[in-house]
């Protein structure tokens, strides 16, 4: 066995008095925690239905990502072109992709109406010409449409991360519509939108039409998504998404943040019924927050005193939750997250007022790989890494916040809570599954 | 060559090898990538990660750091990381992109080493080879580096087994079985290169019996990926080694004779025939998949041509192990096989003329058919029975 080190590495925790906003922790090598639910490119890029994936890397970046396919039972809509050395050497990549592409549509069992093409870091610093590969393609393949999607995680510090660009490169095989629908796109997020969620039922109420990639099961259902005339993201991650929306197919795009705080909801909430003259009783509004405090009440009664953690896989605005749940009595004591959205830095500053304890726990620090995993008290943690490194098996267990919205999220977790708090859970079979709800085969 | 795999999966990398060969030796390795290797490796090609702590490491390589050739993030964080970590040693792989940049690995681990006075290797990897590769290097530099003295031989006849990872024998019991079995031969296991630590095998004793590796009399490779480390050895202390993965009894007998002889003559030997003109075909790694060929000999009288599809030494290959690494190589092979024994995501690219036998191998479909691996050495018999491969 090997021997743990817990007893002599230092806690890299700090306190959230004691916390620099956005980056609470010093960049150093990293580690990988084994809790995988997260979308990767290849989950994304596999919304858009019956598109072929064509990877373009070396055989190191291929193989997380053709496996990543394979588990999701997808490896008929995926294929692979291997970058070697004499391609960096003989600067051939752009025959060495128009080879292998034709090598590969030649082989398929039947043409795919779309091609999402990923290259690499490699393409990127060789200077590779990429529009003439999409025009020869473009050109020798009229009836398959083809986009440029990237795998550089070499540019995840350098402006728009690759998963922003992903999503944003979603909607590229798009078509522009002139007529413009009463039809809302929720975009870029990838679970569909829970229809109970005070969102999703204005807009239904109000005879709007509601699309989402997550819910096209056909490309021709895929293509009806540029129909719509307004489209909305509801995280981070989606807003490059939803400003390529408007400006390419002029979908008028509203930026609703899935935050928990009732002020934010409710001012979404006025500014979608403002923008798209909904007709929306806002004195229902007081009774979803009604609902809401009797729900939480009834679960601070029932978990108690329990720990609980939280991490940012769970919901991206996680420094909203940990204020709800801290307002609201319940103990928690620990933020898994490496660095804040720049939105919450209010929430930030209310915390730390109110919650200087906090303890703000980095996810890929060095000494998070030998630190004490395990608790003699039971801990109810939300989000995978929050279970893995909290060592328990009462988790709730939900990724990027699981299509959730508004006032509902609120109950829906306050159940889930109360749920993970009464049944464990297989922890190390279900954490390691890649791309939660995404189809499994492992 | 297109390079092109349509549907089938593709190997472990290079990278990928050096850590899973250096995983249970308490040192510390890093891959110098912007990110994707480590959440590969530890997904895929790793199947100790949830439950064996090891500091495996990514540096979180910048856009910007790549195009100044900025090597100090890299050798700070490795320092700091090492002085709280207190790895026994340090090893650093590279990727694509450190090996478009340039990035002189000997020299940022010489530095290292200078200062925090821990044993460190470069490895020049750049996540274009397969795991063999990684894995072979990793080994070669414990060979060099590590096995220093030359120790006194073990009063009983032993061998040290080379070539050891999960990515080629998984984590079902089989290097302890091959264990138990050259035993049975009255030949002991001096040191495993590089795996089985348990409740009975600390880090810390696994990393001083391969340290004193010049102990053993033989060295038995049981995979490629310990034939470099294997030459070293031979060279450094003389000693013999034999080529060869147990596999089955009587192959494993035929083995066990080898390693005596070897021990005796102090002459090197490759146990593995091979069958060039059979009509079963192997895809696999060539030291395993040539053994798997001949302990199906020796039960059946029926062997089998290998197509190997990972780097391997020019020495292993010949008329019945050929080098076939992508579709288009494997394919015209294949076409005339009658039986094909291979990992299951191979199947759609077999024609279905062929009976098709599988056989998981960790370094390809990683986790998918982890639980339906066969423990070769000791249900080998039984494995073919099932495939029907004893007729």
């Amino acid at each position: 066995m090997l021997k743990r080190l817990k007893e002599t590495v230092k806690n890299p925790s700090v306190k959230i008095s004691e916390a620099k906003f956005p980056a609470p922790f010093v960049s150093g090598l990293e580690y990988g925690a084994p809790a995988r639910g997260t979308w990767n490119i290849v989950h994304v890029g596999m919304l858009i239905p019956q598109a072929h994936q064509i990877f373009v890397c070396a055989q190191g970046c291929l193989r997380g990502v053709v496996l990543t396919a394979a588990e999701m039972g997808a490896s008929d809509r995926f294929s692979t072109i291997a970058v070697r050395e004499n391609n960096v050497l003989d600067g051939d990549m752009e025959e060495l992709i128009l080879d292998g592409i034709s090598d590969i549509l030649k082989r398929l069992p039947k043409q795919p109406p779309a091609v999402l093409l990923y290259t690499s870091c490699i393409h990127h610093f060789m200077g590779s010409d990429l529009n003439y590969v999409y025009q020869v393609l473009r050109e020798k393949y009229p009836q398959i449409q083809f986009t440029d999607c990237y795998m550089n995680p070499i540019m995840r510090k350098s402006g728009m991360t690759p998963d922003q660009t992903m999503r944003r490169q979603l909607y590229s095989l798009l078509k522009q519509k002139e007529n413009k629908e009463k039809k809302v796109h929720l975009a870029g997020c990838d679970f569909r939108l829970d229809v109970n969620s005070e969102l999703y039922q204005y807009l239904i109420q109000n005879d709007y039409e509601v699309c989402e990639i997550a819910s096209c099961k056909t490309y021709e259902e895929y293509e009806q998504l540029a129909k719509a005339g307004w489209c909305i993201t509801t995280f981070p991650a989606a807003k490059a998404a939803g400003e390529y929306l408007e400006k390419e197919y002029g979908q008028q795009h509203l930026y609703l943040p899935a935050s928990f705080e009732y002020e934010t909801i409710d001012k979404n909430l006025q500014f979608l019924q403002e923008k798209l003259e909904l007709n929306i009783e806002l004195d229902d509004l007081n009774v979803k927050k009604a609902a809401c405090e009797e729900v939480l009440k009834k679960t601070k009664e029932f978990i108690g005193s329990t720990e609980i953690t939280i991490d940012f896989t769970a919901f991206p605005f996680v420094l909203s939750l940990a204020k709800l749940l801290l307002s609201h009595g319940f103990c928690v004591t620990k933020l898994y997250v490496d660095s804040f959205l720049g939105e919450e830095r209010e929430i930030f500053d209310w915390l730390k007022e109110h919650a200087p304890n906090l303890e703000i726990y980095p996810t890929v620090h060095a000494s998070m790989r030998v630190i004490s995993r395990s608790s003699d008290q039971k801990i109810l943690a939300i989000g995978q890494k929050a279970a893995y490194f909290s060592g328990t098996d009462y988790f709730v267990n939900i990724v990027e916040g699981g299509g959730f919205w508004g006032y509902e999220s609120i109950i829906h977790l306050a159940n889930l809570m109360c749920d993970a708090y009464t049944y464990p859970k297989d922890r190390k079979s279900l954490i390691q599954i890649k791309g939660m709800g995404c189809g499994n085969c492992v | 060559m297109k390079q092109t795999a349509t549907i089938i999966s593709t190997y472990a990398a290079d990278i990928s090898g050096i850590c899973s060969a250096m995983y249970e030796l308490g040192g510390m390795t890093v891959m110098h990538d912007a990110s994707g290797c480590n959440s590969t490796y530890n997904t895929h090609d790793e199947p100790r990660w949830y439950d064996m702590d090891s500091l495996v490491f990514l540096s979180g390589l910048t856009e910007t750091e790549a195009i100044l050739g900025d090597d100090d993030k890299l050798i700070r964080d490795t320092i700091e990381a090492a002085r709280e970590l207190k790895p026994r040693f340090i090893t650093l792989g590279g990727t694509p992109i450190p090996m478009m940049t340039g990035t002189d690995f000997r020299a940022v681990a010489l530095q290292i080493e200078r200062e925090t006075g821990i044993p460190t290797f470069g490895l020049n990897t750049d996540g274009m080879h397969s795991y063999i590769s990684g894995a072979s290097k990793a080994f070669a530099v414990l060979a060099e580096r590590i096995c220093k003295d030359r120790i006194p031989k073990t009063k009983e006849l032993s061998v040290n087994i080379l070539g050891a990872t999960p990515l080629d024998f998984s984590i079902n019991g089989t290097i302890q079985a091959m264990e138990k079995a050259l035993n049975s031969h009255n030949i002991q296991v001096h040191a495993i290169w590089a795996m089985g630590t348990g409740p009975d095998e600390t880090a810390d004793n696994l990393f001083y019996k391969i340290a004193t590796s010049s102990a053993a009399h033989v060295n038995l490779v049981i995979s490629s990926c310990g034939l470099k480390a294997a030459k070293i050895l031979q060279q450094k202390f003389q000693i013999p080694y034999v080529i060869g993965t147990p596999c089955g009894s009587k192959f494993t007998e035929k083995i066990a004779e080898s390693i005596k002889d070897a021990a005796v003559t102090g002459k090197n030997k490759n146990v593995c025939e091979s069958f060039p003109k059979a009509n079963t075909v192997i895809i696999g790694e060539s030291v395993t998949a040539l053994s798997f060929a001949n302990a199906l000999y020796t039960e059946t009288g029926n062997g089998a041509k290998v197509l190997c599809a990972v780097d391997s030494e020019e020495e292993l290959l010949s008329e019945g192990c050929l080098e076939a690494c992508d579709e288009a190589e494997l394919i015209p092979h294949l076409n005339g096989a009658k039986i094909i024994i291979a990992d299951p995501m191979y199947r759609p690219i077999c024609p279905k003329t062929a009976h098709f036998i599988e056989l998981p191998h960790e370094a390809f479909s990683g986790r998918i058919y982890r639980n339906q691996i066969p423990r070769l050495m000791e249900d080998f018999e039984t494995y073919i029975e099932k495939g029907g491969l004893n007729v």
